[in-house]
């Protein structure tokens, strides 16, 4: 399993809106690149990013080859209740990761 | 040294050698670089990525220290070790052992730097194989350990039997090498600051390595960026691991003496 940094704050005041950045260990190989024997290295990229916030979609991405290896991703949510943000990557293979985080509102 | 439109590096470079031999040739021993006037290479990035270095959560170096932080902890060889079960916890046993290396090697009789002390832990005392220079398990490992060494002071050991081995990391430093006929001195002492094509030349220090190069999308070691100073002069590089490596790397660690330690550094 690959790493990933998440940083979601411990801590929100109700209402409040959080920044949260996200990094996943990744090549996202393009599939353009040609290896030392000319081969085009196989495309390997992630290809969709999504959060929920306690199950609700808060933000999602499609990723496409251009975008550099561990892509880092930052988005905003507001801080609604205390619970889980759950955090999930697909690659090429159709292989998810998921990670998750909880906040606590006040 | 050159301020013209940008242009490839290697063609700058190829012009600029023409144009300023003579001068160069001028001008004696390189002026060192005074040490309050001494910048670490991160003072020469752009806003946008010193705070990719600056932010935890946003440099991917840290991902490769992540890496190292689990690989420390799994057992492997024939020995059946983890670096944890000598070392236990890496955020007290390891700080400062990255700002003291390379040191001298009783064993070997010759200096070793961060990464070779690693795989001699690996070979000798996990009986394993050593990992491949450049392999992902060896920069995750040398970030992690490095990591422990952040915000000290580098301090290259104070021991006479590395004195013959700086010298000569000095005098590699000062040697004219490749078709281009450059010395490191020549770039990293004297033209600091000014331009090469779209680069801006550092001070050449070696504070926070390994590095996430964003050129590279991936880690490298030190030598893997002193490799890419002398394929850019046009000289054939040392080799991954070599004495001159190390001894150059010995040079660097006394020119950033005191200079905190900045592991894992991002650059461009
Ligand atoms: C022709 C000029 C030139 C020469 C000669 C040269 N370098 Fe460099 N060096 C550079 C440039 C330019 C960079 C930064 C490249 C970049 O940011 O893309 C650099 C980067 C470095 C760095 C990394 C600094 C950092 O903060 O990451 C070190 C260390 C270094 N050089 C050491 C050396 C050594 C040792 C030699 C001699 C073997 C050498 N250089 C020869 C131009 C040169
Ligand atoms: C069987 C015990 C053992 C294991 C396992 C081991 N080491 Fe070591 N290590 C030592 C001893 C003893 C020393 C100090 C003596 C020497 O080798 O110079 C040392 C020294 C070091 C140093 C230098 C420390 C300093 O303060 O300068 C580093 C770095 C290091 N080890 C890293 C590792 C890593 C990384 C691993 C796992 C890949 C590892 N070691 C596994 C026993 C071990």
């Amino acid at each position: 399993m690959a790493r990933a940094l998440i940083n979601v704050p411990a801590k929100a005041r109700k209402g409040e809106i959080v920044e949260i950045k996200t990094m996943l260990q990744h090549p996202m190989e393009t599939g353009f690149r040609p290896g030392p024997d000319g081969r085009l290295y196989p495309r390997d990229i992630v290809k969709r990013f999504v959060c929920t916030y306690d199950g609700e979609t808060v933000f999602s991405a499609d990723l496409f080859p251009a975008i550099s290896a561990n892509p880092f991703l930052s988005f905003t949510t507001r801080a609604t209740a205390s619970g889980v943000l759950t955090f999930s990557w697909t690659d090429d293979k159709d292989q998810t990761q998921v990670q998750t985080a909880r906040i606590e509102v006040e | 040294m050159t301020r013209a439109r940008p242009m490839h590096a290697l063609s700058a470079l190829a012009r600029a050698a023409l144009l300023c031999a003579p001068l160069l040739c001028a001008s004696g021993a390189a002026a060192q670089i005074a040490p309050q006037a001494r910048k670490s290479g991160a003072a020469f990035m752009s806003p946008q990525t010193q705070a990719m270095q600056a932010d935890d959560s946003s440099n991917p170096g840290m991902l490769a220290a992540l890496e190292g932080e689990s690989l420390w902890g799994q057992k492997a060889g024939a020995a059946n070790l983890a670096c944890a079960d000598c070392h236990q916890n890496a955020e007290t046993s390891m700080k400062g052992a990255a700002a003291r290396h390379p040191r001298f090697d009783e064993g070997a009789g010759k200096p070793v730097d961060l990464q070779g002390q690693v795989n001699s832990c690996r070979q000798t005392r996990q009986q394993a194989q050593p990992f491949p220079y450049e392999s992902r398990e060896l920069l995750a490992l040398v970030a992690y350990v490095g990591l422990q060494s952040r915000g000290l002071p580098v301090a290259p050991p104070d021991d006479p039997r590395l004195a013959p081995f700086v010298e000569n990391g000095r005098a590699l430093f000062h040697r004219r090498i490749g078709q281009l006929n450059f010395a490191c001195a020549q770039c990293h002492d004297e033209n600091w600051g000014r331009r090469l094509g779209s680069a801006l030349i550092p001070q050449g220090h070696a504070n926070a390595y390994p590095i996430y190069r964003l050129e590279w999308q991936d880690m490298g070691s030190l030598q893997r960026r002193l490799r890419n100073c002398m394929n850019g002069v046009r000289a054939e590089p040392y080799s991954l691991g070599s004495l001159e490596f190390i001894e150059l790397e010995l040079y660097l660690a006394e020119r950033a003496k005191g200079m905190p330690v900045e592991t894992p550094g991002v650059r461009p």
